[in-house]
């Protein structure tokens, strides 16, 4: 997922017009509906997210048994957990955690990188070649394993998690923001402004920075569902956020007991939760990077 | 075609050479990461080692254990310790396995190589095969059905595939068992019930890895399609067949190489949560019980194999493409 490399395709020559044209349209009509579906998802999650858990309290220490493990009815559109409660609020509260850890982890990350990939090819030379080393010495560390270990050595909890996600997520941002600033800086606007007199500071500032905002703004959302999916997976391995502030992976976790027993929707609907906005998300960002960069045409990119 | 032109064994030796020298500076940062880390964590090695005993024990035996352990000791020195054991084979204990971390590695590395590569093999032709026959018709109804399954499968976590996966096989339809490498009954390994036990986790693993290989030979075979070479092929009335397989296939497998060797990261990800919930007592379930249990000798142990194995899976797509473009060489 953090593979940012994908080689684009060039653009079709246009020859035949006719035929391509009809291609185009068929082609432009499922952009559009994939972008407002996506755009649709996206609003519902937040006002999910945002709405729900103030309106509907779920209490997550009540337990009820004689509702327990009831399969998906009108009365509850998810089924029932192995205590009773209802599983459509609780994938809501976990989606909410879920998504509120990915969010701060993706913004840490994102400032990270940012600061230490503008840094590398602002300062060049030597910083610059250390840095990528490092950089490329995190990256042959498994991003998973290297979270595992962070958080078994600090202990499961809200702050390692983030911070283990955030540690590891910083070097795809490091790699787009040098490679960024490196071609910015061959602009001459920037030669002008060096000949104008500008300071190193105000040439980072007013033009390596502006530039930059987008490409790292981009990168910060497409890291939003892969931080979630990641701290699913260290919540899922008991490794994660305590099971009183239960997320999608913890759901997924203690449903496994009910899982084997056969029933199968404590399972199957956290993990929906977990793909429906992370296509979402990546519709989206594929019609802003086409934004940004029309002259790629872009495939979608989770 | 047999022996047209001998493999270029020297200059691939030689980047060979040069990547484990830049290897040595990597994995020595790296293990000198994992005791900073530890170094700053409020992990207690004493603690850890003492268990409840540490609990009621006098301060006096607790200071004799941590001169025993080499706790007392500043970081760096604790790192050279460990690192010149280790260069021995010394890699310590493990308490949560109840034996050298040498032996945990040694005894469980095979089961994890076999379901890796099983999982990996069936990644790699499944998604040739199916990026093939989608490239061919592009916006057909194979290659979207196709494509919207890879971009589900790549958002979907593994761990939950597999849960899905042991619900369907082994609860509902009972052909496939659920876990572990040997029914509960049997103490003996046999190759009957290894292959059974294999079926599941294999599949999860490889599914999960599919879409990158289909995406990537789906994109580079469509590409291929629409260049020159495919149309001076089909001018000259070069069967289609011949012209897939002998033209697009080959120039359109390039990008799909150099994933092979770096999937190795994710297919350790993926190895971590498939082993977990397939109980299979391979190299990466041992890393997850070992966190949970904060036993650092074996965790240290296998985040700096782990490192060993990404490196390894760096230098192998290099050589591969190397070898697939000679354009490329191998300078790198």
């Amino acid at each position: 997922m953090a593979d940012l490399t994908k080689p684009a395709r060039a653009p079709r020559p246009t020859a035949e017009p006719s035929r391509w044209r009809a291609h185009g349209r068929t082609r432009r009509s499922t952009r559009t509906l994939r972008v407002r579906t996506s755009a649709v998802i996206v609003v519902a999650v937040a006002l999910a997210v945002l709405v729900v858990p103030p309106l509907a309290n779920l209490d997550e220490q009540a337990v009820d048994l004689a509702l327990k493990l009831q399969p998906p009815s009108l009365a509850h559109p998810f089924g029932t957990d192995d205590v009773g409660r209802d599983l459509l609020l609780r994938c809501v509260y976990g989606l909410r955690v879920s998504l509120l850890v990915g969010l701060v982890a993706a913004l840490v990350a994102t400032v990270i990188g940012t600061a230490v990939g503008a840094a590398a090819a602002a300062f060049g030379g030597w910083t610059d070649r250390v840095v990528m080393r490092l950089v490329d010495t995190f990256s042959s560390v498994p991003h998973l394993l290297l979270g595992i270990f962070i958080v078994a050595m600090f202990r499961p909890g809200v702050w390692p998690v983030i911070v283990s996600v955030a540690l590891t997520h910083w070097l795809s941002t490091a790699r787009i923001v040098r490679s960024e600033v490196l071609s910015l800086r061959a602009r001459p606007y920037v030669d002008a402004a060096i000949s104008g007199g500008a300071s190193r500071w105000r040439v980072a500032v007013r033009h390596l920075l502006p530039g930059v905002l987008p490409q790292a703004a981009l990168a910060a959302v497409l890291m939003v569902p892969h931080a979630m999916w990641h701290e699913s997976a260290l919540s899922f391995l008991g490794l994660g956020l305590p099971s009183h502030e239960a997320s999608l992976g913890n759901l997924i976790q203690s449903a496994r007991g009910s899982l084997l027993a056969g029933d199968w929707w404590p399972t199957l609907f956290p993990g929906l939760f977990l793909i429906v906005p992370t296509l979402a998300i990546a519709g989206l960002a594929g019609a802003w990077r086409e934004r940004i960069n029309p002259r790629r045409r872009s495939e979608l990119m989770l | 075609m047999t022996t047209r032109r001998t493999l270029p064994w020297g200059p691939m030796a030689r980047m060979t050479g040069r990547r484990a020298l830049f290897a040595v500076p990597v994995l020595l940062v790296v293990t000198f990461g994992v005791f900073a880390v530890a170094a700053a964590s409020p992990f207690d090695p004493v603690k850890a080692y003492a268990g409840t005993a540490g609990l009621t024990s006098s301060q006096a035996n607790l200071d004799q254990l941590r001169a025993n352990l080499g706790a007392d000791q500043p970081l760096v020195a604790r790192w050279w310790d460990w690192l010149t054991s280790a260069l021995t084979g010394d890699l310590g204990d493990s308490s949560v396995m109840r034996q050298p971390v040498a032996d945990v590695i040694v005894e469980r590395l095979g089961w994890s190589t076999l379901l890796a590569a099983t999982a990996f093999l069936l990644a790699i032709l499944l998604g040739t095969a199916l990026g093939v026959l989608a490239a061919r018709r592009p916006g057909g109804w194979l290659d979207r059905c196709a494509s919207s399954a890879a971009y589900t499968l790549e958002a979907a976590p593994a761990f939950w595939l597999g849960l899905l996966a042991i619900w369907f096989f082994a609860l509902k339809l009972g052909v496939l068992p659920a876990g572990g490498l040997t029914d509960t009954d049997s103490d003996v390994i046999t190759l009957g019930q290894v292959a059974s036990h294999l079926v599941l986790p294999a599949a999860v693993l490889g599914v999960s890895q599919l879409p990158w290989f289909f995406l990537y030979v789906r994109q580079g075979v469509g590409d291929a399609l629409e260049e020159d070479p495919v149309r001076g092929a089909r001018a000259r009335g070069t069967s289609e067949r011949t012209v897939l397989f002998g033209h697009a296939l080959r120039s359109g497998m390039l990008p799909m190489l150099t994933l092979v060797g770096s999937r190795v990261p994710e297919l350790i990800t993926g190895a971590l949560l498939i082993e977990t919930v397939f109980s299979w007592p391979g190299i990466a379930a041992a890393t997850v019980q070992a966190a949970l249990a904060v036993d650092f000798p074996l965790l240290a142990a296998l985040t700096v194999l782990a490192t060993a194995a990404v490196l390894a899976g760096n230098l192998l797509s290099d050589l591969l493409y190397g070898l697939a473009d000679p354009r490329v060489g191998f300078d790198g």
